[in-house]
């Protein structure tokens, strides 16, 4: 299944060099722990390169600009859009997509999560939201801030309703299933800091502490969401 | 999309002769330069791949302040206790900026690039002096809401759009930068532009450079410090206008002040007069506004965007309250 050409619009320029055709470069990307030696076109984003080169259609495309957030996958363990990556640029980095989420153990908790609460219509953002989710655990268990947090200099991460949805605001959804999307990840939150099993999928998660993250008394949903 | 050449630099020597063939661009994260490539505003011949670089962590420096290197993600920085804990201001302007998987590939050399978001510059369809030299500029009678109101010239009203910088601006930052000739800094506020006549370029850095590094300067008050970002929706959008401050109070007095507006100029506007006016004020509602007044009398907005005069006015003024709490 190699596509590239027509994803890309051919351009004058292209034409100029059409003889040789667009440079490209041979990669080895490693996705969902397989490696797979490709022929790039060097414009080719490491979305493009999933779908039509892959087959992996689990990643799906909304903007294509950065501006939506379905194309979400992790990089080495951390949530990039892979709309904006540069599939030359990826090589030597561990990616993983949902479709390397479950394993034989059953589904991944936070894919799990989002059945349980049904958080979804349409599910063409699911992906996104799960990668992101994966991803955005991984921050709050690192202790990382958000523009949701009171106080920056202070340790420590308590999830709750706002901190979701900031955490989360890079991630669209059409179909407005935030009300869904946010228990859910605050499930997958709760079980993520008794079992290390949100990590036990992707290499190269970063080493994070298990216990900084807990769940707030969950407010009543008084926020907009974050579209 | 225009083709392009790409490889991988294996050091930032190696790197700056690559740059020096004009038609070369490094790249980073590419949240902003692969966006501009699909839009074709960008048109490399050659794109020369810095992320394996290494340009060093985050230090802290003798002074009390901080160096960071360019490769240093968003994120990373914003997580960063020591700037959590010296810099609130730092941390708070990047959680605010874009999304958590943009501020993850996003460095801190890339962000300092970032282009304006001025919808003109972004449509090759368009007339734009900073894109097509010359060309004219449709913002000015057009759609200027999110434009400059402060150092605006007849040919550009773009902004800068980042948040980043407008924190870094207020702390005075040095921009360390290495070229075939050796390396050189810039004062934040030196390396900044405004548009003139000259709108294509947004900063002094020379061409064929790179960034390696960005130093704070220690500031003893710099942990009595926010950030403010009025936008269209609640999370992952560009400020309106944004207020980056740092407020030293003694016995009701402001020793000192730092402060810088972003989403209103060309360039991270530091709000010199507003400081001066400050020092050794009693802290008060009537210093705070007669502060922000000054630094406003030369605003030239639009028709389209002359509310964020009033929205800077009141952001500065309700930013400078927070700082003071307690001491007024
Ligand atoms: C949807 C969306 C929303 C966003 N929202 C915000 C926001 O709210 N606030 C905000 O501040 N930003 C926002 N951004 C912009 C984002 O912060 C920038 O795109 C990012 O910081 C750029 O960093 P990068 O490493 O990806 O740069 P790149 O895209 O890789 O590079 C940008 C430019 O810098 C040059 N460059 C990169 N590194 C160096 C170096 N070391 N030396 C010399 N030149 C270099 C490149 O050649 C290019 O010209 C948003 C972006 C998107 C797509
Ligand atoms: S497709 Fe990548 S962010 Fe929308
Ligand atoms: S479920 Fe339809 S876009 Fe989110």
């Amino acid at each position: 299944m190699e596509h590239a050409v027509d994803v890309l619009p051919t351009t004058d320029e292209s034409a100029a060099t059409a003889s040789a055709g667009p440079p490209t470069t041979r990669v080895t990307l490693d996705v969902n722990g397989s490696e797979h030696p490709l022929d790039i076109d060097n414009r080719m984003s490491l979305l493009d390169a999933l779908r039509e080169k892959l087959a992996l259609t689990g990643s799906k495309k909304g903007c294509d600009h950065g501006q939506c957030g379905a194309c979400t996958v992790l990089i080495d363990g951390r949530r990039a859009n892979s709309c904006l990556t540069l599939a030359v640029s990826a090589e030597g980095s561990a990616i993983t997509t949902v479709e390397g989420l479950a394993d034989d153990e059953g589904l991944h908790p936070v894919q799990q999560a989002f059945l349980d609460r049904d958080a979804y219509q349409c599910g063409y953002c699911t992906p996104g939201q799960i990668c992101s989710a994966i991803g955005m655990l991984r921050e709050a268990r690192a202790g990382w801030p958000s523009h949701a947090t009171h106080d920056v200099a202070l340790d420590g991460v308590v999830l709750d309703d706002d901190e979701v949805r900031e955490r989360m605001s890079g991630n669209l959804c059409r179909c407005g299933a935030y009300v869904n999307i946010v228990p859910a990840v605050l499930d997958a939150a709760e079980g993520s800091a008794m079992r290390d099993a949100a990590d036990s999928h992707a290499a190269h998660a970063p080493d994070v502490p298990d216990a900084s993250v807990t769940r707030g008394t969950t407010a009543p949903d008084t926020t907009a969401a974050t579209r | 999309m225009k083709t392009f050449e790409y490889e991988r630099a294996t050091s930032v020597r190696s790197a700056l002769t690559s740059l020096g063939t004009p038609g070369t661009k490094p790249l980073a994260g590419g949240t902003n330069l692969v966006d501009l490539l699909k839009l074709g505003v960008e048109r490399p011949d050659l794109l020369v791949d810095i992320n394996r670089l290494d340009f060093g962590g985050i230090e802290p420096t003798d002074d009390g302040g901080l160096l960071i290197g360019a490769g240093v993600r968003n994120s990373d920085l914003a997580a960063d206790l020591l700037v959590r804990t010296r810099f609130p201001l730092l941390a708070k302007a990047l959680l605010s900026a874009a999304s958590g998987q943009l501020r993850n590939m996003a460095s801190t050399g890339g962000n300092l690039l970032q282009r304006t978001r001025c919808t003109y510059f972004m449509d090759t369809t368009k007339p734009c002096n900073k894109r097509d030299p010359g060309s004219g500029c449709p913002a000015i009678p057009g759609a200027s809401r999110e434009l400059g109101i402060l150092g605006v010239s007849n040919d550009c009203i773009a902004t800068h759009p980042g948040d980043m910088a407008v924190a870094l601006t207020a702390l005075g930052a040095i921009i360390h930068v290495d070229t075939l000739d050796g390396p050189t800094s810039f004062e934040i506020g030196e390396f900044y532009r405004l548009p003139g006549a000259d709108p294509t370029r947004d900063t002094n850095l020379p061409a064929g450079a790179l960034i390696t590094a960005v130093e704070i300067p220690g500031l003893p008050f710099g942990a009595v410090s926010t950030y403010r970002k009025a936008r269209d929706r609640a999370s992952y959008a560009f400020g309106l206008v944004t207020v980056a401050a740092a407020l030293d109070v003694e016995d009701g007095i402001v020793r000192d002040v730092r402060i810088a507006l972003g989403g209103v100029s060309h360039k991270p506007w530091r709000a010199s007069i507003a400081e001066e006016s400050l020092r050794g004020k009693l802290v008060t509602a009537r210093s705070f506004e007669a502060a922000a007044d000054a630094e406003l009398a030369a605003a030239t907005p639009t028709e389209q965007n002359a509310f964020k005069v009033a929205l800077a006015k009141r952001m500065l003024v309700g930013t400078l309250h927070e700082l003071a709490g307690g001491h007024e």
